[in-house]
């Protein structure tokens, strides 16, 4: 889901670049105002996580690969705002030291991971786990449902990014100028590929660390709070 | 043990583990994930290289390319899986680093 550099255009980049500033603004506001300072060393774990889980490709056979994110799982445990901080950590720093994901497709990858997913599998988690006690099964299975359309809501955005890049830059002959697959293709390969493989590998991940968290009675469950 | 420090543990079972995340593709003969091929095998899918992607991609010389060492494209599985734990360390130690930092100057008026 890393979009290299060369696959947007330079419009298309500036814009999701333009859209993250208010997006990182705010995030910085809100994790000022709820994170507190023994929240700190976790927020840094869930950076590191988020990082190393996105190095464990899985194949699909003979096909392509993908992986998971854990960007829901510093979500549901720290606030989507602070996983939109931890996630974009990870991908610059994945963009700038191993060249995985584009330069100048930071802003869309960022928006895609560290906004899209966080926030629509937060809420997801929110609405199933409403009325729960934090160490209730509930809060397991919201979290897992959260991972999944998260991780499907990133793929949808990073497929009509993609997909609309022939529509709008092509040259007079039908030439593709950057990404050369249109929305016909890459939405639907986007999407199935993280509904049908990718999107439950992110489920299981976020499922398994939030029981693990309830059984070490971690106290620090954001919904637990609100 | 202190949470931290058990779910510490855990990031660095993960790193060991991390080259699967080469093997198993290898093994199951899969390619690049979907809209993340190089210049070649974009070339090879679509019969031409598309412009924009000509003059944009492959511009920036990551320090660590595809998470293993300058110039080690085509080692072998192990030396590649060596070169796999050393990107996640090295990743890991900076990304925790930086958040660490931000972090702690988000929170400083909390103290």
């Amino acid at each position: 889901m890393h979009i290299p550099d060369g696959y947007l255009s330079p419009e298309t980049c500036v814009l999701f670049g333009t859209v993250m500033i208010p997006i990182w603004t705010a995030a910085s506001k809100a994790v000022k105002k709820t994170l507190s300072v023994r929240q700190v060393p976790f927020l840094a774990i869930g950076a590191a996580f988020s990082f190393v889980i996105m190095m464990f490709n899985v194949p699909i056979p003979g096909g392509s690969t993908g992986h998971a994110v854990g960007g829901v799982l510093v979500a549901v445990l720290l606030g989507p705002w602070a996983a939109c901080i931890a996630v974009t950590v990870a991908l610059v720093i994945q963009a700038l030291l191993f060249g995985d994901g584009g330069i100048t497709a930071i802003g869309a990858n960022c928006f895609n991971m560290a906004f899209v997913l966080p926030f629509s599998g937060y809420y997801v988690y929110k609405f199933i786990s409403s009325g729960s006690q934090a160490s209730s099964g509930r809060r397991v299975i919201a979290a897992g449902a959260g991972a999944y359309v998260g991780i499907c809501m990133a793929a949808l955005c990073t497929g009509i990014e993609f997909g609309l890049q022939p529509l709008l830059y092509h040259r007079a002959n039908g030439q593709a100028l950057y990404s050369p697959y249109g929305l016909n293709v890459a939405v639907p390969t986007m999407v199935l590929a993280h509904l049908v493989v990718f999107g439950w590998v992110e489920v299981i991940v976020t499922a398994l660390v939030v029981k693990y968290l309830q059984k070490q009675n971690a106290v620090f469950f954001e919904g637990g709070r609100s | 043990m202190t949470l931290t420090g058990k779910l510490w543990i855990g990031i660095v079972a993960l790193i060991i583990l991390s080259p699967l995340g080469l093997i198993l593709p290898y093994h199951f003969k899969a390619g690049s994930a979907w809209g993340e091929w190089g210049r070649d095998e974009i070339h090879k899918m679509t019969g031409y290289l598309p412009q924009g992607f000509q003059s944009l991609s492959e511009r920036w010389k990551a320090p660590m390319p595809d998470y293993a060492f300058q110039g080690w494209e085509g080692k072998d599985l192990s030396s590649m899986s060596f070169a796999y734990i050393i990107s996640a360390v090295a990743g890991i130690a900076i990304i925790a680093g930086v958040t660490l930092v931000i972090g702690k100057v988000l929170t400083k008026e909390h103290a």
